[in-house]
């Protein structure tokens, strides 16, 4: 599929009463492409993931978000998610009284909804070989090494790192969106389960599929690189540095340079925009 | 016991002192406002025949007409009892008590036992009625594996005033389960509703009994409830209320006598409108290794004022108390006070009490709708899963019965 299905053009956002935190920001991303987005601590990473959520206190001063051709700078956060847009979050808060179970079975409802609507092109919601969603919600947990009864717990109360992260990327398997951003999708994971992670988010996201059959798109954020060795072919990473994307460019040659020398570099690279390895944006 | 008291003018004596005697807690009910006033019929008689308008009111509250997986049913209307069978008589008997108290002459010493009928002028005014109304249930000794005994009282005439007074009783090595609803004809807006329950259990006895209060909202309400446990006993109390009240008041008092006795309360509140509510529990926890825990979760919502009590008073040897109260305010002009209280009359006690009131995260909000859902689905499933009952001690058929009876009053409470 061709065509772009995410586009952000000038986007500038500040938070707490003015404070600047992206600047000028441009990004794009196709149907079927799986981009990562590095940058150190405070560099806007997570706002620009709220932002495109469409989440309260990021105030965009100037610029545009197109989903799926749609300007959705100013839609809801459900209405973005039903169109098929999805996070896989890194710190999501604690949700008392709500079971697991109860918000994986609510992602598969929604998801059914969207094919519904219209908005997901698929022709069965439930996994291959489920039966309902209660079957579906057990057969992701199983997948996920999560014993039958942690679907009894109340979500995200008292997991671990690892729990976490297996219990967004269950809920977001269940919703299958068309574009996932995932946040620091590593953090925290023991190193058993990173390659099991790793695996799922290849599958969500097509990696594997040939290029032609592949419609999901991912955007991978995170500071680390750890988790992408097991994800495989990354078609793009872009690099932000105080809120603006710094460097943008084929990922082998981005990735190497920066496990070499860091953010600092990048830093000193925007600043100059001297000598560098990183390809494109060289002058 | 002796034998002078087996008549309710002896009983009749001592509350007439006691009419003008304000209880301790609650806002002062003028009980005059109201009629005794019964209509000629009830309008109910057999559950083969419900009356359309009633069926609803009757399941809301737990209620199951056709009688499945039950072992018998109770029903009063207002002042006047409606139908009353015992399905398996001779495991568990239920009868109107004015019947039970001239059929069994022992039952007399266990008539106003528990809570003393000069306790306040609502205890005292149910004495003085001409008849009395309420249901005896006695589980036989040994009865186990028995379906729960259904109950429903309900105000049938605006303006009525309700009195009841019930005793249940399980025999040594019995194990009852009691599932009761209070509430009103749906044409009923005003009403006052007065219910003194005694409660008995005996050696090695389990009790659970799950009430669902589903009023109007001008209603007010005064149930007087305590319960007298030996030892081995197990008493589990499952209490919601999810409509709106004018104002109820009430605080339940066991008494752990007996060496292990045990006790569970679960409270959960949904305060609507401009109720009025102020519900507690206290166990006094007498004999050794006795046990309480008094749970109660809480929103209030709308104009709602919620006093949520707690009251536990160690005094055996190695007994263990746990008060826990948790609170969700959701509207803002609404008020919640958690008053847990833990007295320790003995070195060999442990009590202890948590109470937290709080608002919904924004957070949590936010991320409900990274899943697809609006404001109002996010609000309503933190709600439902605040308040969803705990089962985790109930026998496994009871536990999803239990579920099933909150989530249908959860419903029509709306």
């Amino acid at each position: 599929m061709n065509g772009s299905i995410l586009r952000i053009e000038n986007l500038t956002v500040t938070v707490n009463g003015g404070k600047r935190i992206l600047n000028n920001l441009n990004l794009n991303i196709d149907y079927g492409e799986t981009h990562v987005l590095l940058g150190p601590n405070g560099s806007g990473k997570s706002t620009l993931i709220y932002t495109i959520l469409g989440y309260p206190g990021y105030n965009i001063e100037n610029g545009h978000i197109y989903f799926k051709g749609k300007d959705i700078t100013n839609l809801p956060v459900e209405e973005r998610v039903l169109m098929g847009l999805g996070v896989l979050f890194q710190h999501p808060p604690k949700v008392q009284g709500v079971k697991l179970k109860k918000i994986v079975n609510i992602c598969g409802e929604r998801l059914q909804k969207m094919i519904e609507m219209g908005t997901i092109d698929l022709k069965e919601p439930l996994i291959k070989g489920c039966i309902d969603l209660d079957d579906q919600t057990k057969k992701l947990a199983e997948l996920m090494k999560f014993p039958i009864e942690f679907l009894e717990r109340d979500t995200n109360v008292g997991f671990s790192g690892g729990e976490i992260k297996r219990s967004e990327l269950m809920q977001i398997m269940a919703l299958r969106p068309d574009l996932i951003i995932l946040d620091e999708p590593d953090s925290g994971v023991d190193i058993e389960n990173i390659e099991l992670i790793g695996k799922i988010i290849k599958e969500l996201l097509q990696i594997e599929a040939k290029p032609i059959n592949r419609i999901k798109a991912g955007l991978i954020i995170t500071h680390i690189t750890h988790i992408l060795q097991y994800i495989g072919k990354i078609d793009r990473a872009h690099v932000l540095i105080n809120g603006r994307i710094a460097c943008s460019g084929s990922p082998d040659i981005i990735i190497p340079s920066i496990m070499k020398y860091g953010f600092d570099e990048c830093q000193i690279c925007v600043l100059t925009r001297g000598d560098s390895e990183c390809g494109e944006n060289k002058k | 016991m002796s034998s002078d008291k087996k008549d309710r003018e002896y009983f009749k004596e001592i509350a007439k002192r006691a009419l003008e005697k304000k209880a301790p807690l609650g806002n002062d009910i003028d009980t005059l406002n109201f009629i005794v006033k019964d209509k000629d019929e009830p309008e109910l008689q057999d559950l083969s025949s419900v009356p359309k308008n009633l069926e609803k009111t009757l399941i809301n509250v737990g209620i199951d007409i056709n009688e499945r997986n039950r072992s018998g049913t109770y029903i009063q209307e207002g002042n006047k009892v409606g139908f009353c069978r015992s399905l398996d008589k001779e495991k568990v008997e239920i009868l109107p008590i004015g019947v039970a108290l001239k059929k069994y002459d022992w039952l007399w010493d266990y008539y106003w036992k528990a809570i003393p009928v000069d306790t306040d002028k609502y205890t005292a005014e149910t004495e003085m009625v001409d008849e009395v109304q309420g249901y005896f249930i006695h589980a036989k000794e040994g009865a186990n594996d028995i379906f729960p005994i259904q109950s429903c009282l309900f105000l049938n005439l605006e303006g009525l005033k309700q009195i009841v007074h019930n005793i249940i009783i399980t025999e040594p090595n019995s194990k009852l389960n009691v599932i009761t609803g209070c509430t009103v004809h749906p044409h009923v807006r005003r009403g006052l509703h007065l219910g003194t329950s005694e409660f008995y259990l005996k050696e090695n006895s389990q009790l659970t009994f799950t009430m669902i209060h589903y009023w109007s909202e001008k209603t007010a309400v005064r149930p007087r409830t305590a319960i007298i446990q030996e030892k081995n006993t197990s008493f589990i109390n499952n209490y919601v209320l999810l409509s709106s009240v004018n104002d109820i008041q009430s605080n339940p008092i066991t008494y752990l006598n007996g060496d292990n006795a045990q006790c569970y309360f679960q409270t959960l509140i949904h305060g609507k409108g401009n109720s009025i509510i102020d519900l507690g529990a206290r166990s006094i926890l007498k004999g050794s290794n006795t046990k309480a825990e008094l749970i109660s979760k809480i929103i209030g919502d709308d104009n709602s004022y919620v006093v949520s009590r707690g009251e536990i008073t160690g005094i055996g040897y190695n007994s263990y108390g746990h008060i826990a109260c948790n609170g969700l305010l959701i509207s803002n002009n609404a008020k919640i006070d958690s008053i847990p209280r833990i007295k320790a009359e003995t070195i060999h006690t442990t009590l202890t009490h948590e109470a937290s009131v709080g608002k919904i995260g924004e957070d949590q909000i936010l991320y409900l709708k990274s899943r697809g859902l609006n404001e109002e689905e996010a609000r309503d499933l933190i709600i439902s899963g605040f308040l969803e009952v705990d089962t985790s001690n109930l026998p496994k058929e009871l536990a999803e019965e239990t579920k099933k009876l909150i989530e249908i009053a959860s419903k029509a409470a709306g």
